[in-house]
């Protein structure tokens, strides 16, 4: 009999090896006659154990890990292909504490498919979301999807079907659907999961809009630096236009659809909707006034639909399984599922999809086991370069929009960056303003020109020169900033600067003893 | 190897009837030539019906577009947040010191350019690097030397 191994094709496993450790597994069964099949699965997210090696077995897969190219030998020797013990054994998948804590509705086939299966997606309930809304009027899947309470997951957090009601309602021969995968935040990388480990999720859910929206046409903007996650998409799509899920006649509905990956070209601001916009026009990535809304006036200047990887694939829950259902999860007004991100200084570092309502400690503590230096923790940073840093005292904050917005901070696209006591939070302001320079598209004077000051001014607090004075021109810079930037990079940067000098004004304020 | 002009032109023939096609040719070319030249962009500017300005723009508005020659290999470090917070800092001083070049240079025997990048997507395994289109997690010193050594050969 075939013995199934999965071994991932993330990236991050990549990054420790797991490229080798698939060749010498397969060298390994080869010189040993042994009949093997190797699929190449997404991540189960369980970073630290990468390259997770599973087997399937008569009572479930069985997970070893972290393997590296040298341990493929005794895995052999000790008969790990039926799931026999080892150092690196750590048991049933299904089982692991830290995946049977999670509730992944929007991962729920990620490390598990092998991602680029049209067939394997079908047989784990893919396509049954397209099957019901094919079947559905477009008022009624935009009906469907504002009343699941799906806010956009690339961190604005604006209601989905509202957005996708708009489109509707605009007279328009040309619409689109574009999909905002230039996911730049540090300490994000879910939808690079879902677009290498089950890029069929974001197919159907892109579809899906554009039949509610009567979109012909898509584009995934793809971040130059996920070389991996273009070729899994590109295959994915070649499948289903191949088996007629896209193209001119989607399963003989009639309906069209075609989508194309487009690759950004390194500029984080692209990451804002309309300067994305404009550089799938073939411009610089220039943020545009608004109104008018994309919605109204986007791609070509036509009815454009702009949403994030995560948004749109958990559309295909919610057409599948019901508003209800989905709408179900969560808190407050922050409905369904998050996929959070632990990164950083911490030591089980991965993807961690949960209802909202967790606290930011159960994920540090509970999931990510601490620091990875084994230092206290003395901040975070949630939500990428423009959210705000927590201190400790804030760490029984619940993950949900509004709590997060209360204490001026933003969850953002999940991200959850760790760092230990080591920290200096003035030099992380600075830096906070330095990357805002590098990255400015340079059309509004706050922006522009505020963070080229900023870092300077930062850069004095740091040499302890007139700390005082310096403190307080940072915080007028910040709020002219804040208020006067068109788009969020500029009026975000105060984030991070402004929460590092407020929760640790000590790392601003002792320069000036230690410089004297 | 075809001419350089002549593999310009065949690609904007390629690209040209695209929608927003500025930069999928861009990439192409970036692809084929391991650079855009400077000598494309009026070719480019024809092709596309743009002015020779506004291909200098876009070409200079991305980080990922260069319009000179790199070395052999690309070692991008990444600077974000995550990474900073185990180490990418003494990381980046130490690959400049080794290689005795900052960001945006190609060692003098034209086998590595060092570039900055803000972030790979790879946080839960920070620090993380890019040589090439391969990528590395946790990467140590030592590791990071490993990786010079092994595209200097």
């Amino acid at each position: 009999m075939t013995i199934k191994i999965y071994i991932p094709r993330d990236s991050s496993a990549l990054s420790m090896g797991a490229q080798k450790v698939a060749l010498a597994i397969g060298n390994e069964a080869k010189k040993r006659g042994l009949d093997v099949h190797i699929i190449r699965n997404g991540s189960r997210g369980l970073y630290w154990l990468e390259t997770m090696v599973e087997v399937s077995t008569a009572s479930g897969r069985v997970a070893y890990g972290p393997v590296k190219v040298r341990d493929v030998p005794s895995l052999f020797d000790a008969d790990f292909v039926n799931g026999k013990a080892h150092a690196l054994n750590l048991g049933l998948t299904e089982e692991l504490p830290w995946l049977k804590k999670q509730q992944r509705l929007t991962f729920a086939r990620v490390g598990i498919t092998d991602p680029i299966s049209l067939a394997d997606y079908i047989a784990h309930e893919g396509y049954q979301g397209l099957k019901n809304a094919l079947s559905l009027s477009a008022s009624e899947i935009v009906k469907i999807v504002t009343d699941s309470g799906l806010r956009g997951r690339g961190g604005a957090a604006f209601p989905t079907g509202i957005k996708w009601n708009t489109v509707l309602g605009c007279q328009s021969e040309q619409k689109y659907i574009v999909c905002n995968a230039d996911e730049g935040d540090s300490g994000t990388y879910s939808d690079r999961m879902i677009m290498e480990g089950d890029p069929f999720v974001l197919i159907e859910g892109m579809t899906i809009a554009a039949i509610a929206v009567g979109a012909t046409q898509g584009y995934i903007y793809l971040r130059s630096e996920y070389p991996h996650a273009l070729v899994t998409l590109n295959a994915a799509i070649e499948a289903a236009n191949l088996a007629g899920y896209l193209g001119a006649d989607i399963l003989g509905s009639g309906r069209a659809f075609h989508l194309e990956v487009r690759r950004a070209a390194g500029a984080y601001v692209c990451g804002e909707e309309t300067s994305l916009l404009e550089s799938l026009e073939g411009k610089r990535g220039q943020v545009r006034f608004k109104p008018p809304l994309p919605a109204i006036e986007g791609l070509f200047g036509k009815p454009t639909v702009v949403n994030n990887v995560i948004s749109l694939a958990t559309v295909p829950i919610i057409l599948h399984k019901g508003s209800q259902y989905y709408a179900d999860y969560g808190m407050g007004r922050s409905r369904g599922t998050l996929p959070i991100q632990l990164a950083g200084n911490i030591k089980q570092g991965g993807l961690v999809e949960l209802a909202f309502g967790a606290t930011l400690r159960e994920l540090l503590y509970d999931f990510g086991g601490g620091s990875a230096t084994g230092r206290p923790i003395r901040a975070v940073q949630v939500g990428g370069p423009l959210g705000a840093f927590l201190p400790e005292s804030q760490f029984d904050t619940p993950l949900d929009y509004e709590a997060f917005s209360q204490l001026w901070a933003v969850l953002g696209h999940g991200g959850i960056v760790a760092f230990d006591d080591s920290v200096d939070m003035a030099v992380m302001a600075r830096y906070a303003f330095e990357f805002c320079a590098i990255e400015s598209c340079g059309k509004c004077t706050p922006c522009r020109i505020g963070s080229t000051r900023g870092a300077e001014v930062m850069g004095q607090i740091i040499a302890g020169k007139d700390t005082v004075k310096n403190i307080k021109l940072v915080r007028d810079l910040s709020d002219t900033m804040l208020n006067g930037s068109l788009c969020a990079l500029g009026g975000m940067t105060p984030y991070p600067v402004l929460s590092a000098m407020n929760h640790f004004p000590e790392d601003f304020e002792t320069k000036k003893a230690s410089a004297a | 190897m075809q001419d350089l002009p002549i593999k310009i032109d065949a690609l904007i023939a390629k690209h040209q009837h695209l929608p927003g096609a500025l930069l999928p040719l861009l990439h192409a070319i970036q692809d084929e030539v391991g650079y855009v030249p400077e000598s494309s962009y009026k070719p480019i500017a024809k092709g596309l019906n743009l002015s020779v300005a506004e291909v200098h723009g876009v070409v200079t508005f991305y980080h990922h577009f260069r319009n000179h020659k790199p070395g052999r290999h690309t070692l991008q470090i990444c600077r974000a947040e995550s990474c900073q917070a185990m180490g990418s800092v003494a990381l980046e001083a130490h690959a400049k010191k080794c290689l005795n070049i900052d960001y945006h240079q190609t060692t003098k025997d034209d086998a590595i350019s060092l570039e900055p990048v803000y972030c790979l997507g790879n946080c839960a395994l920070s620090p993380a690097v890019m040589m090439d289109d391969e990528i590395y997690g946790r990467v140590s010193v030592a590791d990071l030397d490993a990786l010079v050594a092994e595209a200097t050969v």
